[in-house]
């Protein structure tokens, strides 16, 4: 994991990236003085906000973060008709339940992106990370967490853990490399 | 055809929000209202879409923008009230 | 062919806000009720804004692209507002159905 980025001036380069593409994006353009001013927005507004915000890890693997990136939106796609045929089916025969996930991440990005991946995918909602204390020091000692989910169907519990593991969680520790 | 399929999809959005608001009257706790506003200002930005589609302009777009930031922000923030009883401590 | 493309879009959009208010109004309880805006509205406002991106780069002079920007926004905050939805709800102990499986893993809060 590696929390410091490689220029001072450029303290989150994928913020600045962002914060670039949204800019020309609102204006719907490209001329060259949108560009410019794209540019300066996207080291300014990083370096200005750089005190208020917690170091977060950095993605070291952008190409494996596409290609995961991909897959969400394929998976999203998918779960999505799955949830609508549930919705529409029986309400009778769904029952629901409640499942804790140990976690092996341990910084809290890592685990917003994953309980936001799970949220979105397939029939779960991410609901509470246990323990409670929220913000971890440096120095502390990563404790194992727990991530709480309601799923809308549940069938078989071990399963559904393992495909969350494997599928969303094993290409996220790769991608920040914790 | 593009006109025919605009109203049905009016049709179908309108009766999403009447559906929304079905569940805001009736509740029955506090999250579910907060869900259902949730819905509701996702589905109004629906409609703003398809009424600026119908129209032809792109003017509507920075009211749906502005929209879908205001009401995350205002969920968020009565769901923050709920669980602590303040919003900013 | 571009109206075709720009009607089916609105047409799968349209359904799945449908969807979303269908489970809405539905499912017995408030954890069951929450999969369906929080999964289904966000796909068909997605769906519906790319039919509105198509819309105004065929019928309007250049390209519009600016529409990715609510679907992405959209896409970002759903499971933030969900989670923030469920989290006070589990706080004030709302009921469950009965043949809800797993409750003892819901700890209490502080």
């Amino acid at each position: 994991m590696r929390l410091e980025a490689k220029y001072n001036w450029l303290p989150s380069p994928f913020l600045s990236l962002l914060l670039f593409i949204v800019w020309l994006f609102l204006n719907n353009s490209v001329s060259n003085g949108h560009i410019v001013l794209a540019i300066i927005l996207a080291i300014i507004i990083p370096l200005a906000t750089k005190p208020f915000r917690t170091k977060q890890p950095l993605i070291i693997k952008p190409g494996l973060a596409f290609r995961h990136l991909l897959l969400v939106l394929y998976d999203i796609i998918t779960a999505n008709v799955q949830v609508a045929i549930l919705i529409l089916g029986p309400t009778k025969k769904l029952t629901p339940g409640f499942v804790k996930v140990p976690l092996d991440l341990t910084h809290s990005m890592p685990i917003t992106i994953l309980a936001s991946t799970v949220s979105l995918t397939p029939g779960t909602v991410s609901a509470e990370v246990y323990p409670w204390n929220e913000s971890l020091t440096e120095d502390e000692e990563p404790q194992e967490r727990f991530l709480l989910i309601h799923v809308l169907n549940l069938e078989d519990e071990q399963a559904l853990i393992n495909t969350i593991k494997e599928r969303y969680e094993a290409p996220l520790k790769e991608i920040f490399q914790c | 055809m593009l006109e025919t399929v605009m109203l049905i999809v009016f049709a179908m959005v309108g009766v999403s929000l009447l559906l929304n608001v079905w569940r805001l009257l009736v509740g029955p706790s506090v999250p579910d209202r907060i869900l259902a506003l949730d819905t509701m200002y996702i589905n109004s930005i629906a409609l703003i879409i398809l009424y600026g589609m119908s129209m032809g302009t792109t003017l509507y777009f920075e009211a749906a923008l502005l929209i879908a930031m205001l009401g995350f922000v205002s969920t968020v923030a009565v769901c923050k009230y709920l669980l602590r009883g303040d919003i900013i401590e | 062919m571009f109206e075709w493309i720009i009607s089916i879009l609105l047409l799968i959009g349209g359904c799945f806000i449908l969807v979303g208010s269908i489970g809405l109004v539905k499912m017995p309880d408030f954890y069951m009720r929450l999969h369906g805006p929080t999964k289904a509205t966000t796909l068909g406002m997605a769906s519906l804004l790319t039919a509105a991106m198509v819309f105004f780069s065929t019928t309007q002079a250049g390209l519009s692209i600016k529409e990715i920007l609510i679907s992405l926004f959209l896409l970002l905050t759903a499971p933030i507002s969900g989670y923030m939805m469920i989290k006070s709800a589990i706080h004030h102990k709302l009921d469950c159905i009965e043949r809800t499986k797993g409750i003892d893993n819901i700890e209490d809060d502080v």
